[in-house]
């Protein structure tokens, strides 16, 4: 390749856990930009860096374990090669597990970019016995082969230099092809006859006829489209033939990684027993890896409360409160409704919700260690028993259990699972997760109400949303998905230490996402839900809001409420915590910002029996969630129906708990 | 769940050796520790394609890691520790060695 360009487009692949977000990181620092691939749910990093006064553009490609139709993340890999011809691709490999990373390497070959390997974690390949030649495997392969240590910027730059040469000089690109296996050779053949010239740019001839006989569902429905009739016909009976010759080509690739390997590796003849043995033992033990999984969330939890509640108290007063002073002051001359419209509307709504960064990142920078250092496969391995229940397996724990810290993150954490159909449950069920916004109205009722036992009824609903969640689970996979099961296979990757500057990228593209969303959306309706409870007259009591809640009284007094819970659980709808302002409004508090007055809890202990404080607490846990989280479930499922059976389902869900719960506290006599 | 033992015939008695001729057994009636080499991969596709990205491919060998009768398994193959659900595992046969 002799051209020369002023940007040049490196696409960056790799299979899961080989170390490809850590050379990301390192050669973008904070250029990159975080967004999704068109049209779909996937997210797309792209960053850019300069070398030898050319500006290189990298973007980093799902983490694919292949190049088949198996995901979207492959479509997408395979898509941005094979369209937006990137001037050279470099291929993360991890030198421990050189087997079968070379497996997306055999895959990428034949296609048309030029391909670098990055050989990744030589040190770890080190400790493990591997002895690897590069130059061996750069001969074998017919590519070049850098060998590196991402974590300790070991054989970066001249991984930059492999590329400024492909990139740049009269770089002849020869690479090796690994074939099918030898009892398929020949139908392979007869489909690439039968396909010629009618292959559509700018897929290469060649990949495609092997990506029909692999059965690859997109390419066939592509090929069908292409082919006349006749030809299709043939090639249909050929490959109807030979179905099993996906495993034919996925072994050849294998033969001939096989011939790399016995040619560059010297292999240990002895396996001793390493550390993620050693670590493995307890951690997915059925018994003693659960033990450890409820230690670690427990850590997480108390962690959250001491360091992430105050913190949070901390902005409310100075950040939020602090800036609501001001505007105040700022908006003395201004008309009375805009200075509230502001204050209590824009500040007292997105101030709420930005209140709860520090536990988001608190809870951000657990998980995200957790997963660098490579536990959280293990989490999700010990709780596949647990999730197999409700029609999931163990990968679906991962995102719901950030649910506890904020559902927003949890829903948008689905995006590990492989299977649409789990993805979307895990998705329905993610509201049902307790937040800390729920908990906080439940620390904040629960001892007004019940005295000693608030302990006990926290717990008991924190117990109660998650029984609802697992039967909600199991019901809608019997009968929404008709208890199908997605396929449960996934990688154990080795432990290794956490790399800082990646959990804290990952902590600062999560909390800017968080924060993007609080700017926005959240604003808007908060604005709304302002100007609801303003209207026609100025007093909440008289307000459309109170209007709406008159509305639904009827239905509030299956669980003994009035208009005024009813209310509150609306404006809940903006942040769970609002209910509690709205209740200080409501009851004579004076105001958002000014904080629930000292006496509310015992106002409204005084006020409503207890059979209803519990009926309302049941609801507040399993009613709709936040507007952010149902704007996320309408983006991540891209779906307006399954968003408002979703809301709709938890609004059915939470009024029979709620009447049901009231209906037995009256029973034995609360 | 399936029953496992319709995978294989006749099994011999725990801790006998296998004799010359090749046994072939649902990859998850192994127990921990013992090896296989994959004969067969039942399964719709998408999972053959998924377990043959992650190295199930015929003529593998495959280590037992933990196996407690019920629930997922752990599987060492190709240098790689594999989860792998108890369905994935019963489709999968091995040639015990």
């Amino acid at each position: 390749m002799t051209t020369k360009r002023n940007t040049i487009t490196i696409a960056l692949a790799g299979q899961p856990n080989v170390g490809k977000s850590t050379l990301f990181n390192l050669l973008t620092g904070l250029s990159q930009h975080v967004g999704n691939w068109p049209g779909k749910t996937v997210e797309q990093k792209e960053g850019t860096f300069t070398y030898n006064g050319h500006t290189y553009r990298l973007v980093d490609l799902p983490g694919t374990y292949s190049l088949t139709a198996n995901s979207a993340e492959e479509i997408i890999a395979r898509d941005f090669i094979i369209k937006e011809r990137p001037d050279v691709v470099v291929v993360v490999v991890d030198a421990a597990v050189l087997e079968r990373s070379l497996y997306l390497v055999a895959e990428l070959l034949p296609l048309p970019a030029p391909t670098i390997v990055a050989l990744n974690m030589m040190d770890v390949a080190q400790q493990e016995g591997f002895h690897i030649e590069p130059e061996v495997l750069e001969a074998a392969l017919g590519v070049k082969v850098v060998p590196m240590v991402a974590t300790r910027n070991v054989g970066v730059r001249e991984l930059v230099e492999a590329i400024d040469t492909v990139v740049h000089d009269d770089y002849v690109y020869a690479p090796k092809h690994p074939e099918v296996r030898a009892d398929h050779r020949e139908v392979l053949a007869q489909i690439e006859a039968l396909v010629e010239g009618h292959v559509p740019e700018p897929y290469p001839q060649d990949w495609m006829a092997l990506k029909l006989l692999e059965g690859d569902r997109e390419i066939t429905r592509l090929m069908q489209e292409c082919l006349p009739e006749e030809q299709w016909q043939q090639v249909h009976s050929i490959l109807r033939q030979h179905d099993d010759a996906l495993m034919a080509v996925a072994s050849g690739r294998y033969e001939w990684i096989g011939r790399m390997i016995r040619a560059a590796v010297t292999r240990p003849k002895v396996g001793q027993i390493g550390l993620t043995e050693r670590l493995d033992r307890w951690a997915t033990h059925p018994f003693w890896g659960l033990v450890l999984l409820a230690g670690i969330l427990g850590l997480i939890f108390w962690l959250t409360y001491t360091i992430g509640a105050p913190l949070q108290e901390l902005l409310d007063t100075y950040v939020v409160g602090g800036l609501a002073e001001l505007a105040r002051t700022w908006l003395a001359g201004a008309p009375a409704w805009l200075s509230d419209l502001i204050v209590d509307g824009a500040i007292g709504g997105v101030g709420a919700v930005l209140t709860f960064l520090p536990i988001l990142v608190i809870f951000f920078a657990v998980m995200g260690a957790l997963e660098d250092v490579g536990y959280m496969a293990r989490a999700a391995y010990v709780m596949d028993g647990f999730m197999h229940l409700m029609g999931l397996h163990g990968k679906s724990f991962l995102p719901l259990f950030l649910g506890f810290g904020c559902n927003v993150p949890a829903v948008l954490g689905a995006r590990v699972i492989e299977s649409r159909r789990a993805r979307l449950l895990t998705i329905f069920l993610a509201p049902l997760i307790p937040c800390t916004a729920r908990m906080a109205v439940v620390a904040f009722l629960a001892p007004a109400f019940f005295g000693s036992a608030a302990t006990l009824v926290s717990w008991g609903m924190v117990l109660l949303a998650l029984a609802v969640l697992a039967l909600s689970g199991v019901l809608i996979n019997k009968i929404v998905f008709r208890g199908q099961r997605a396929a449960f296979i996934m990688e154990l990757p080795l432990y290794h230490l956490p790399n800082g500057r990646t959990i804290g990228l990952l902590i600062w593209q999560r909390s800017l996402a968080f924060l993007k969303k609080a700017g926005t959306l959240i604003l808007v309706v908060s604005v709304v839900v302002w100007i609801l409870s303003a209207l026609p007259g100025g007093e909440i009591e008289t307000s459309f809001l109170a209007q709406i809640g008159h509305l639904l009284e009827p239905a509030g007094r299956m669980m003994g409420f009035d208009w005024r819970l009813m209310v509150a659980l609306l404006t809940g709808f903006i942040a769970k915590e609002n209910s509690i302002a709205t209740l200080g409004v409501l009851f004579g508090s004076t105001g958002l910002t000014a904080g629930e007055g000292a006496g509310l809890a015992e106002t409204l202990a005084a006020t409503f029996p207890a059979a209803t404080a519990l009926a309302f607490l049941v609801v507040q846990m399993l009613f709709i969630p936040c507007v952010a989280t149902v704007a996320v479930v309408r983006q991540e499922t891209g779906s307006w129906r399954w968003t408002f059976f979703n809301v709709g389902f938890l609004l059915l869900v939470s009024w029979a708990a709620g009447a049901g719960v009231f209906w037995l506290a009256h029973l034995v006599g609360l | 769940m399936r029953n496992e033992s319709e995978m294989h015939g006749a099994t011999p008695a725990p801790g006998s050796k296998p004799g010359p001729k090749t046994e072939v057994v649902a990859l998850s009636v192994l127990h921990p520790g013992e090896r296989g080499i994959v004969a067969e991969l039942l399964g719709g596709r998408g999972v053959l394609g998924r377990m043959a990205a992650l190295g199930f491919t015929p003529g593998a060998e495959v280590t037992i890691v933990q196996n407690f009768g019920h629930g997922p398994l752990i599987v060492l193959l190709r240098d790689t520790r594999v989860a792998l659900g108890r369905g994935e595992a019963g489709k999968v046969s091995v040639i015990r060695t």
